[in-house]
């Protein structure tokens, strides 16, 4: 396709340059940060996109946080594939922070929202085209030949005469020439490289223990130190006497972690090791005061949202008179769902590795959210953002926690007050109670059928605490959170009325994105209640969402797809039965059927079928990998997952508390991938929400009984 | 105390307190950060190391109780990769955000080096480190490649 010429002369620069007779490419999105112009692409090749060395290697610096998402091997696909380079030489490099790296689609260096193929992929292939383009001006000039009976491939540019030049040959001259303002972007249908299954770049690393993560960070000098922190949500420090830990030979300081605005107080002991840390640390008696919020519990965040429940809300959408309809209907149904606190649980606990002296600061942290780190650790330490490095690593499991910046700051606070770098690693326990969660949140659904089995409305109310209202207050008004009505507020089923309201309940309990966000409820909440719209209809389930799917060929076709492969409808062995989910987030579509056995309250999984149609496809394999990784982190939370909370804290703290569903318990994940050219869809968050869904209708098909709350583990449920 | 350690055929002297877990000796003393940390409680094997061939959560294990085992860790288990578990998950790319790797594949190396054509049912059984990512569809798969190279 032919970029627009004024989308391409308004949104994109290419700058060229050259170093170390290499040609450097870097590219611009004014609207995606005005700063990244004048951020010297030419001359720095660690804020540069695209390093073409002498030795024929083409380097990308990636500008996403590498989280398991295999982003890191992706976007390397899209840059050769324009670039017409040879896959054996492309590199990757992790990005730090910096204005040019910005996702277009947030204007900032983030990672989330499954949005780094959406937001990268389109300029990352016009700089690709570009430098192609550049290449073969260079080998054109040098050989005196019209461009046009140039070719580039496989890092060659060839020409008339049999002539060769690599791209290693040809970066120093290339460099030198006029970045186009306009460039032919390849179809993907012509696509070599992407919509391939190529192996992951960074595997060889993480199966040699090679990779470095932000624990594995070893600065010159460096303290390590591990924290307290307030045990309840608003808490403070009254008193702490350092002597016990300072008397463990090691330990080299203990320091008080107080007035931070967004943190709550902290005690923090560095030592020479984390273990000796943790032994100082454990030696200490913390007299904590509760603060205002030490008698929250889970009962009274109940009683708060159930009030809520009962006020009007804000309403989002009002399309028809859903009430009207509804009220008469021919059977009308009606259902409350209630989720609770989910914790992330990555595997890599918090920390974060800081070095601040009067010039500046370095950090080192596992983070997906480099951009907002920089720029809150510079208004912290009264710096300019660009006195202030962040440097990211590996992110060893990321799921929306790591795009926090409190665990950076506790770095930042500690190596500010000790002069030294020093690595701030929390404890699992630490990790597990002073995290942000996801919403615990109750739904109300209503609906009614009309003669035929036919839904005549729906009306939908959801309660809980904002997480905009916590960390961007400005895009919350009038009390309405859309985010947290995603997978309400739209929806694909054609319902002929709808009314969404939503109801903001903010509490101490920080509320934070978890991979899916309000969709691991929403998705819950609609897919049970289409079941069970379903069989008052005497409908199938599957024929039932069809029905309502009639405009949404994308998403018929899934459901179509999922329930072919599943052999939906066939004969299963005594005691086994199949459930049924759909859902659409983040731009892609998955539905997902669930085979599922029981024995007296014992449950297995034997297999899952997933069909996800996401656009245009880079990675397949990748995408399979996104879906299989979804459906897990979706069945931990489906049986497991529950944060409780007591006396204004955490009561879980460790694995034990919160289980995992670990290999025994994962079933055989089936994934089958679309390929359309359809704009692109996130993968890592959209595989999680149909499975609880999937799952919970095939134990209802087998027990009769709807469970209208999570976990499974509280309804007595076993998952074998 | 002073201990010496026999780590991937090499002899180490480190001067620690005995109830430091082998982790942090491997990690903070020693820099093999190779050995994860996940929760310092033998739940999620994230710290998979073997002792003489059997796989161990060194987070829990105390350096006294090493005693003259022979410790390998991931950076031991091949100098290049080329241990048929390690190939096996190359072939399979097993991991996603990796932390738990190379905990998961000392795991897995232990098993194939004690039962070499492990059943499903062994697998399961053997196999109780945690991964958040979900990988465990390909883990399965590159052990039992794994057993057949």
């Amino acid at each position: 396709m032919r970029a627009p010429l004024e989308l391409s002369r308004r949104a994109f620069l290419v700058t060229g340059a050259a170093v170390g007779g290499g040609l450097l490419l870097g590219f611009a999105l004014p609207g995606a940060g005005g700063r990244a112009l004048a951020a010297e692409p030419g001359v720095n090749p660690l804020t540069t996109w695209i390093h073409i060395r002498p030795d024929n290697t083409v380097t990308l610096m990636v500008p996403s946080s590498e989280m398991g998402q295999g982003i890191d091997t992706a976007l390397p696909m899209l840059l050769a594939e324009e670039l017409e380079a040879d896959w054996t030489t492309v590199r990757m490099a992790l990005a730090e922070a910096n204005p040019v790296f910005n996702n277009p689609q947030f204007r900032n260096q983030i990672t989330g929202g499954s949005r780094s193929i959406r937001g990268y992929s389109e300029p990352l292939r016009r700089v690709g085209a570009a430098g192609r383009t550049m290449l073969i001006a260079a080998a054109a000039q040098a050989w005196s030949v019209p461009a046009e009976q140039c070719r580039a491939e496989r890092s060659v540019v060839s020409g008339p005469g049999g002539r060769r030049a690599t791209y290693g040959e040809l970066a120093e001259a290339a460099a030198r020439q006029q970045p186009p303002a306009e460039v032919a972007l390849k179809k993907p249908a012509d696509w070599k490289l992407a919509g391939t299954p190529l192996k992951r770049l960074d595997t060889f690393e993480k199966v040699t223990g090679r990779a470095m993560y932000g624990i594995d960070v070893r600065v010159p000098g460096m303290l390590v130190g591990t924290l307290a922190a307030a045990p309840s949500f608003g808490g403070k420090l009254r008193h702490v006497d350092p002597a016990p830990a300072l008397a463990i030979p090691g330990v080299k300081a203990v320091l008080p972690l107080t007035g931070m605005p967004f943190l709550d107080d902290a005690v923090v002991v560095a030592a020479d090791s984390y273990w000796t840390a943790k032994k100082g640390l454990a030696a200490l008696r913390i007299d904590w005061d509760p603060g205002p919020h030490g008698d929250l519990d889970d009962a009274a965040v109940l009683r708060t949202f159930r009030a809520g429940l009962q006020e009007p809300g804000v309403n989002a959408v009002d399309e028809g008179n859903a009430g009207q309809a509804i009220a008469g209907a021919t059977r009308r149904m009606e259902a409350t769902f209630e989720f609770p606190y989910l914790a992330h649980a990555p595997m890599e606990p918090m920390n974060a590795t800081a070095h601040v002296t009067p010039e500046g600061a370095e950090i080192w942290a596992p983070t997906q959210a480099p951009g907002a780190a920089r720029d809150a650790v510079a208004r912290f330490l009264g710096l300019k953002p660009a006195q202030v490095r962040v440097h990211v690593t590996y992110l060893g499991g990321g799921f929306g926690r790591r795009g926090e910046v409190d665990f950076v700051f506790r770095a930042v606070q500690a190596a500010k007050a000790l002069g030294v770098p020093v690595q701030v690693l929390w404890s699992r326990e630490e990790d597990m109670r002073k995290g942000v969660f996801r919403p615990a949140t109750l739904v109300w659904m209503r609906s009614g059928l009309d003669a035929a089995g036919a839904p005549v409305g729906m009306q939908i109310k959801t309660v809980n605490s904002s997480i905009r209202a916590r960390i961007a207050p400005q895009t919350v008004q009038d009390g309405l959170d859309k985010g947290a009505l995603e997978g309400f507020a739209e929806t694909p089923y054609a319902f002929p009325a709808r009314r969404v309201d939503y109801v903001m309940k903010n509490l101490a309990v920080p509320v934070g994105f978890w991979r899916s966000v309000a969709n691991t409820y929403s998705g819950f909440a609609m897919e049970t209640f289409l079941d069970e719209l379903a069989q008052a209809a005497g409908r199938d389930p599957a024929q039932f969402r069809l029905a309502l799917l009639t405009e949404r060929p994308r998403h018929a076709a899934v459901l179509e797809q999922v329930a072919r492969r599943a052999a939906w409808g066939t004969p299963l062995p005594a005691g086994h039965a199949r459930g049924l989910a759909l859902h659409q987030s983040f731009g892609s579509i998955v539905g997902e059927v669930a085979q599922v056995s029981l024995q007296g309250q014992e449950y297995r999984v034997h297999q899952v079928h997933c069909v996800v149609d996401c656009g245009l496809v880079i990675n397949p394999d990748i995408v399979v990998a996104q879906m299989q990784s979804g459906i897990v982190y979706g069945m931990t939370a489906a049986q497991y997952g529950e944060i409780n909370i007591e006396s204004g804290g955490v009561r879980q703290g460790n694995f034990p508390a919160y289980p995992m569903v670990k290999l025994k318990q994962t079933p055989r994940i089936d994934v089958h991938v679309m390929r359309n050219e359809e704009p692109h869809g996130g993968v890592g968050e959209p595989g999680t929400p149909p499975i609880a869904p999937a799952i919970a209708n095939a134990l209802f098909a087998l027990t009769g009984r709807r469970v209208r709350s999570l976990p499974l583990s509280k309804h007595g449920f076993t998952l074998a | 105390m002073a201990y010496s350690l026999t780590i991937n055929e090499r002899s180490h002297t480190v001067d620690v307190g005995p109830d430091t877990p082998l982790l942090w000796v491997l990690r903070d003393t020693l820099g093999l950060t190779g050995t994860k940390f996940g929760c310092g409680v033998a739940a999620c094997g994230a710290c998979t190391v073997h002792l003489d061939g059997v796989a161990t959560r060194s987070c829990s294990y105390p350096v006294a109780k090493v005693g003259s085992a022979h410790i390998t860790t991931i950076e031991g288990l091949s100098p290049d990769g080329s241990h048929p578990v390690q190939q096996a998950w190359l072939e399979g790319d097993v991991p996603q955000c990796g932390y738990c790797q190379p905990g998961m594949i000392m795991a897995a190396a232990a098993l194939v080096q004690a039962t070499p054509h492990p059943t499903d049912d062994e697998i399961a059984e053997r196999i109780t480190n945690i991964c958040r990512c979900g990988t465990f569809n390909r883990i399965r798969a590159a052990i039992r490649r794994a057993a057949t190279t």
